[in-house]
C-alpha cells in the first residue's frame, strides 16, 4: 500500500503513453511532483516534455496511462481554475492589449470584474508592462508576449503553474525576473513546472528535477539534497604510480588520469580524507583536493549523450 | 457563462479585424450598384409606357436576382470568414491558453459558432432587407414571402458554417475551405442538373440533383427561398433564371436542419476528444 495520497502531489502521473500515428512521443512517463516544490523537467528537443505537459493539463490525451493534477484526475474542468500555464510558443489574439487580454482570461477563469481590476494593474506592474498596456499585442516584441504570457499565467493565483520554456525570448534582464517570479510564487506556496533548456537557470531556480529521454523519466534528483551523491573530485598529485590510480576504483567508479590531475566522481563527499589518505600512503605529493557538485549540465549531458538525444 | 464570453470574443474579433466593417461596406457597395440598375430599370419602365402586370413581374425579378447574388455573397461570407477560427487557431497554438481553462470545450466551440452566427445573420438580414427596401422604394414590389426567404436563406449560411466548423476540427485551415466550398459546388451543380433534368423531364437527371442535395443541403434551401420569394406568376410559368422547376420539398428542409444540427455535434464531439 501506498503510504502517500494523491492529493500529496501536485501532479501524479502513472505510465503515461502518447502515440501519434505511430510515433511514440512519450514512453512511459511516471513522475510525482510534491506540492510546494519547483520542479524543473528536462531533457534534449523531442525527449516528450512539452508533449508531457500538454497530457498533464489535458490538451492532448493520453493513449494510455493516467494522471492527476491537485489530487483531481487530468480533465477535471473546475481543478483548471488553480492551474495557470504559459505554452512554449505563447500566441494570442494580437488585436487586443494586455489588459483586454488579461480580462478576457480573467472572464474564461470565472474571476470577478473587482477581482480583475486589482490584479490586472498588479501583474502588468510585476511583468514590466504598465508602460505598454494600451498597445496592441501585434507589436510586441517576443519577450514582451513572454512576458504577458506570464502575466495571464499567474492572473488567477494558481497552486500550479505550467511554465514552459518561459525564459526563451527574454533578455538577461528579463530572466532574472522570471527567476524572482518563480522565487515568489514558490514562497506563496505555489507549485512551478518548470520546462526549461537552461540548465543554469533551472539549477538556481529548482528543488527538484526530472531527466526525460525518449519519453521516459530516467533520474529524478534533489537540487539542495545534503546527501550529496553526485560528487567530482579533481586531485593534483605527484609520483602517482598507474596501480596507485588504479586503486582509487574502489571509492570511485571513474577514474581520469591526466597527468598529474586525477579526476574522480565518488558517491559522497565523506570519503575524501580517506582518498587522501591512501595516495599519500602510496608515495603521492598532494599538491590540491578540490571537491566540487557535478554541474547540472556535466549530468545532463551524461543522460542525454552529447548528441542532445538527436 | 462560458459560451458567452467566446461569442463575445468573436463578434469583437472580426469587428477589430475590420471583417465586419469590411463585409458591411462591400455589402452596402452591393447596394448602391443594385439601387442604381433598379433605378433606371425604373425609369424606363415609366418612358415607355410598360404594362403594369410586366413591370410588376420584371420587378419581382429584379428582387429574386438581388437576393441571388446575396445569397451567393452570403455563402462566400460564411466560408471565408469561419474558416481559419478553429484549425487556424489549433495550428499556431493561440487556443492552448484558452482550452487550459475552466471552460468545457464544447462551450468554447458553440461560443465561437454563436459569434459567427449572430455575425452572418446580421449580415445576411441587413443585405436582404436592403435589396426588397430598395424594390419596394423604387418599383413598389418585395420578395413574396419575405420572411419565410429570409429564413431559409439565414438557414443555409448556417449550415454552411456548421459543416466549416466539422471540418476545421479535421482539417487544416486551406482544406477546410477546398472541401467546404467543394460541397456547395456540388450542391450548386446537382441544383442545375436536377433543374435541366426537371425540363427535360428526365427523372434520373433528377435524381442526381436530389442525391447532391442530400449530400450538401445547402443549394436547395436556396432554391426553396427562391421558390418562396418569386411572384406566383413567375413560380407556375417557370420563367425565372433562378430556379424554381424542381422545388426542393419542405421534408429536404427539415432535413437540413438535421443535417445542420449532426455537423455542429460533429464538431463539438471531434473538438472535446482532439488533441490540441
Amino acid at each position: 500500500m501506498e503510504m502517500t495520497r494523491s492529493s500529496d502531489f501536485a501532479i501524479r502521473t502513472r505510465r503515461l503513453r502518447k502515440v501519434f500515428s505511430g510515433k511514440v512521443a512519450v514512453r512511459n512517463l511516471t513522475l510525482d511532483v510534491p506540492r510546494g516544490e519547483v520542479f524543473g523537467f528536462l531533457g534534449p528537443n523531442g525527449a516528450g516534455k512539452s508533449t508531457s505537459v500538454k497530457m498533464m493539463l489535458g490538451l492532448v490525451f493520453p493513449t494510455s496511462g493516467e494522471a492527476a493534477i491537485l489530487g483531481r484526475p487530468v480533465g477535471d474542468v473546475k481543478t483548471r481554475s488553480r492551474v495557470g500555464f504559459l505554452p512554449e510558443h505563447f500566441r494570442f489574439y494580437d488585436w487586443l492589449t494586455p489588459v483586454e487580454l488579461l480580462k478576457l482570461h480573467g472572464r474564461l477563469y470565472g474571476m470577478s470584474p473587482a477581482r480583475l481590476r486589482e490584479r490586472i494593474p498588479i501583474l502588468l506592474e510585476l511583468v514590466g508592462l504598465m508602460p505598454h498596456s494600451n498597445k496592441r499585442l501585434r507589436d510586441f516584441s517576443k519577450g514582451m508576449l513572454q512576458r504577458i504570457g506570464l502575466a495571464q499565467a499567474l492572473l488567477n493565483e494558481p497552486d500550479l503553474i505550467f511554465l514552459d520554456e518561459p525564459t526563451s525570448g527574454l533578455d538577461p534582464v528579463g530572466r532574472r525576473l522570471v527567476r524572482d517570479i518563480i522565487k515568489a510564487q514558490r514562497d506563496r506556496g505555489a507549485t512551478v513546472l518548470l520546462n526549461s533548456h537552461l540548465l543554469g537557470e533551472v539549477e538556481v531556480t529548482c528543488n527538484r528535477v526530472a531527466f526525460i529521454k525518449d519519453g521516459e523519466v530516467v533520474e529524478t534528483r534533489q537540487l539542495n539534497d545534503e546527501i550529496d551523491d553526485q560528487t567530482m573530485v579533481s586531485i593534483r598529485a605527484a609520483h602517482v604510480t598507474a596501480e596507485v590510480a588504479r586503486g582509487l576504483s574502489r571509492w570511485s567508479l571513474s577514474v581520469c588520469a591526466n597527468g598529474e590531475r586525477l579526476t574522480l566522481s565518488v558517491s559522497s563527499g565523506a570519503v575524501v580524507p580517506e582518498i587522501v589518505h591512501y595516495l599519500v600512503a602510496n608515495g603521492a605529493e598532494i599538491y590540491e583536493v578540490t571537491p566540487r557538485r557535478r554541474s547540472l549540465e556535466e549530468r545532463f549531458l551524461e543522460i542525454v549523450g552529447k548528441d542532445g538525444g538527436l | 457563462m462560458g459560451v458567452w464570453i467566446m461569442a463575445g470574443v468573436t463578434l469583437r474579433e472580426a469587428a477589430r479585424k475590420k471583417m465586419l466593417w469590411m463585409a458591411l461596406a462591400a455589402g452596402g457597395a452591393f447596394l448602391v450598384l443594385f439601387g442604381t440598375g433598379l433605378h433606371f430599370q425604373a425609369k424606363d419602365f415609366a418612358e415607355h409606357g410598360m404594362s403594369p402586370v410586366l413591370r410588376r413581374e420584371i420587378s419581382f425579378t429584379m428582387v429574386t436576382m438581388g437576393l441571388y447574388a446575396v445569397d451567393l455573397l452570403a455563402v462566400l461570407m460564411t466560408i471565408l470568414t469561419s474558416i481559419d477560427t478553429l484549425s487556424g487557431e489549433i495550428a499556431s497554438g493561440t487556443i492552448q491558453a484558452i482550452a487550459t481553462k475552466p471552460i468545457p470545450r464544447w462551450q468554447l466551440l458553440l461560443g465561437k459558432w454563436l459569434g459567427f452566427s449572430g455575425m452572418l445573420s446580421g449580415y445576411i438580414a441587413i443585405m436582404v432587407v436592403g435589396v426588397n427596401a430598395l424594390t419596394y422604394v423604387m418599383a413598389g414590389v418585395t420578395a413574396r414571402h419575405l420572411a419565410r426567404g429570409l429564413s431559409l436563406m439565414w438557414m443555409e449560411s448556417i449550415v454552411l458554417l456548421s459543416v466549416t466548423f466539422a471540418f476545421a476540427t479535421y482539417f487544416s485551415t486551406l482544406t477546410t475551405g477546398v472541401l467546404t466550398l467543394g460541397l456547395h459546388g456540388l450542391a450548386f451543380l446537382g441544383g442545375w442538373i436536377e433543374q435541366f433534368g426537371a425540363m427535360t423531364q428526365t427523372s434520373r437527371a433528377v435524381n442526381v440533383g436530389v442525391i447532391a442535395s442530400i449530400l450538401m443541403p445547402s443549394e436547395a434551401l436556396w432554391r426553396r427561398a427562391a421558390f418562396e420569394m418569386q411572384s406566383p406568376l413567375a413560380n407556375a410559368m417557370r420563367i425565372s433564371p433562378f430556379s424554381t422547376l424542381s422545388i426542393p420539398s419542405m421534408a429536404m428542409v427539415f432535413y437540413a436542419v438535421l443535417y445542420l444540427a449532426i455537423a455542429l455535434t460533429i464538431a463539438i464531439l471531434r473538438f472535446s476528444q482532439r488533441d490540441l
